[in-house]
């Protein structure tokens, strides 16, 4: 009997100057996903069905960037993306452009387990949705107040915003002027100051307790983003990845994840050079993103979780069976 | 050292008997499109210049599944998509959903080196071509007779597949092979420069009959298109299959992790995939070609600065 393993993220690269406030709500949604998961796998749930679940949870709550609550594109809407793996065949799921469909991942699931495909897209993805009968509701669903506000920002800024959760004072006027209320300007991420810069992605990676590995990944992508963007989370191999040695789970730059094939890396240094898990996470984070700063979760199918990242701060969280549990946001 | 030049019009079940007014324009293409690349080369153009110019020209070409001559998506239209990737600078382009742009390998290009992102689709990647000025054309450009034959017997087949009431796995989409036609296409072109510089590019219509918005390995990095600073890799076949096995990545990491040769690796990487859906055409920074395939055969051609060229089917 394997012994099981989850971890889960909500985004990497976190203001160092986050209020205490919102640190904690993060970590209390983070512990009660984990602790969904945990139960599942006590349950005795499969790896893919834990993934699932855990990452509707994530996705149905308005903190983290996927779901409700995902970034806008540059039109003020949501067009969410996410993808799923099964280590055992490597069936895969993915899907993008959705702008109706309250869980994205349990779509990608939809398009591996009922479709011929691998992954749809856009207006061809929403019909799907609709002929399989998953939830769909309007638009307006994903949107907050939040996001609405560092749109606007984002677009002053004329910048790619990541994703913004932190209420800047004297930024609820249209005319807030983003470099007045950055303090830090010496993190960045992807080119901007991190005090303005919040991750994206949600994600979850599990092993069961027959050895069987499984991941999903999830997101709304980048605030003011082109509307027809695709980034990493969908695409196999750079957002998500399972096989029978592990899943694997990334968020950050997504270009930079796409570049590196981050998720697939792991396991290929794995199976290639024999390297165990941390080292192939730690290997992968290392020498593979260059230029580029991001974050990964992994579990292998001797019931190992790691997690690493090269950016600011991760917020995550990882439970074994032997009754190791934690979540976290720094290093 | 001398440069290289590797290019495919996809791999499938292409029968040896192929008639002849099927198989000479094909590989005229195949010729034209190796003349093409080889002068490019000699002139000292970047691969990037060199695997795009030549992609452009099979999208071109009626002939194969990519640009005008796609196949047709269960509705009857057409949706293409394609990818590149820079060797030296790990950047890369990717478009999918394309309905009206000419040159999809352009329009990946465009989006690698004017955008911040790295994937447009859809609405969004259209409405981006035509801010950036690229040819368009009416659907009714990329159409071709073949292509609606193509879909009607595909359709015929599932048709006749439900009516037998075998219980078919999901994923086993039967394919017509009408008068070897190779269903399963892509166009690809791999090169790299006298300076060991590497670039990769795969563009196609996708698969006969498939869902409206389905996208493939062609525009999926890793999987259909991967170049980095040893090898450069374009993929073909069945876009589900190549997707899971990273095929173009896994060539790649095969030689980097476990110092594979070129032709080790990708020997490996076409054997171990389900028998009759992979091909690939492959070079790297010391010039190594490699065009290895698991189907019946595969439309390829290959050059070598010191002379060597091939064009071939099976």
């Amino acid at each position: 009997m394997a012994k099981w393993a989850i971890a889960i993220h909500g985004g990497a690269g976190v203001d160092p100057n986050l209020p205490e406030q919102r640190q904690e709500d993060a970590k209390r949604l983070l512990s009660r996903c984990l602790q969904i998961g945990v139960d599942a796998l006590k349950a005795n749930k499969t790896a893919l069905d834990v993934v699932e679940l855990v990452v509707r949870e994530l996705e149905s709550d308005p903190m983290f960037n996927s779901g409700r609550g995902s970034a806008l594109t540059a039109k003020g809407t949501v067009e969410m993306e996410a993808s799923i793996m099964d280590g055992r065949g490597r069936r895969c799921g993915a899907v993008s452009g959705l702008t109706t469909v309250k869980n994205p991942v349990s779509l990608a699931r939809l398009v591996m387990d009922r479709s011929p495909h691998s992954y749809l897209a856009f207006d061809g993805a929403e019909e799907f949705a609709r002929e399989q009968g998953v939830e769909i509701v309007d638009n307006s669903y994903f949107i907050t107040e939040e996001n609405i506000g560092m749109l606007k920002l984002a677009k002053e800024a004329n910048t790619i915003l990541f994703d913004y959760r932190i209420p800047l004072p004297g930024a609820d006027t249209c005319s807030a002027s983003v470099g007045s209320l950055v303090p830090d300007t010496t993190l960045q991420m992807n080119g901007l100051p991190i005090s303005i810069y919040s991750p994206e992605t949600v994600g979850c990676v599990v092993v069961d307790s027959t050895g069987n590995c499984a991941a999903a990944t999830s997101t709304g992508g980048l605030m003011n983003k082109k509307s027809g963007r695709i980034g990493d989370s969908p695409l196999i191999g750079s957002g998500t990845y399972a096989c029978d040695l592990c899943a694997i789970s990334c968020t950050g730059e997504g270009e930079a994840i796409i570049r590196s094939t981050l998720a697939r890396d792991v396991a290929a240094v794995m199976e290639y050079k024999g390297l165990n898990l941390q080292e192939a996470v730690d290997f992968v984070v290392k020498e593979r993103l260059d230029q580029g700063q991001a974050g990964l979760i992994a579990v292998s199918r001797n019931g190992e979780v790691a997690c690493k990242f090269n950016s600011n701060g991760m917020f995550r969280g990882c439970a074994t069976e032997d009754g190791y549990m934690e979540v976290g946001i720094w290093e | 050292m001398g440069w290289a030049i590797a290019l495919h019009g996809g791999a499938g079940d292409i029968p040896v008997d192929l008639p002849n007014d099927k198989r000479a324009p094909r590989e005229a293409t195949l010729r034209l499109c190796l003349d093409l690349g080889v002068a490019a080369l000699n002139a000292g153009r970047s691969p990037l210049d060199v695997v795009e110019l030549v992609v452009r020209e099979l999208e071109n070409c009626p002939h194969f599944n990519a640009g005008r001559g796609s196949v047709l998506t269960t509705d009857g239209t057409v949706e293409m998509e394609a990818s590149i990737m820079d060797g030296t600078s790990k950047g890369c382009g990717c478009v999918s959903g394309l309905t009206t742009v000419v040159n999809p390998i352009s329009l990946a290009r465009v989006v690698m080196e004017k955008t911040p992102h790295i994937y447009l689709a859809f609405d969004g990647a259209e409405a981006f071509a035509r801010e950036h000025g690229l040819e368009t054309r009416d659907q009714s450009y990329f159409i071709t007779e073949q292509n609606i034959e193509r879909l009607n017997q595909a359709k015929e087949a599932n048709r006749v597949q439900i009516d037998y009431t075998q219980p078919q796995p999901i994923k086993e989409q039967v394919i017509p092979n009408s008068e070897g036609d190779s269903q399963i296409g892509t166009v690809g072109c791999v090169a790299v420069d006298r300076n060991g510089n590497l670039a990769a590019a795969t563009s196609t219509g996708g698969l006969v009959n498939k869902m409206v918005g389905r996208i493939g390995d062609t525009p999926v990095i890793g999987a259909g298109t991967y170049a980095n600073t040893i090898c450069a890799i374009s993929a073909t076949g069945k876009g589900e299959s190549i997707i899971r096995n990273t095929i173009a990545r896994d060539v790649a990491a095969l030689m980097e992790y476990k110092g594979l040769s070129l032709k080790d690796a990708a020997n490996q990487v076409t054997a171990n995939a389900p028998k009759g859906t992979v091909g690939l055409v492959a070079v790297t920074d010391k010039g190594d070609v490699a065009m290895p395939f698991n189907t019946t055969g595969m439309f390829r051609a290959c050059a070598v600065e010191d002379g060597y060229s091939e064009i071939a089917i099976w």
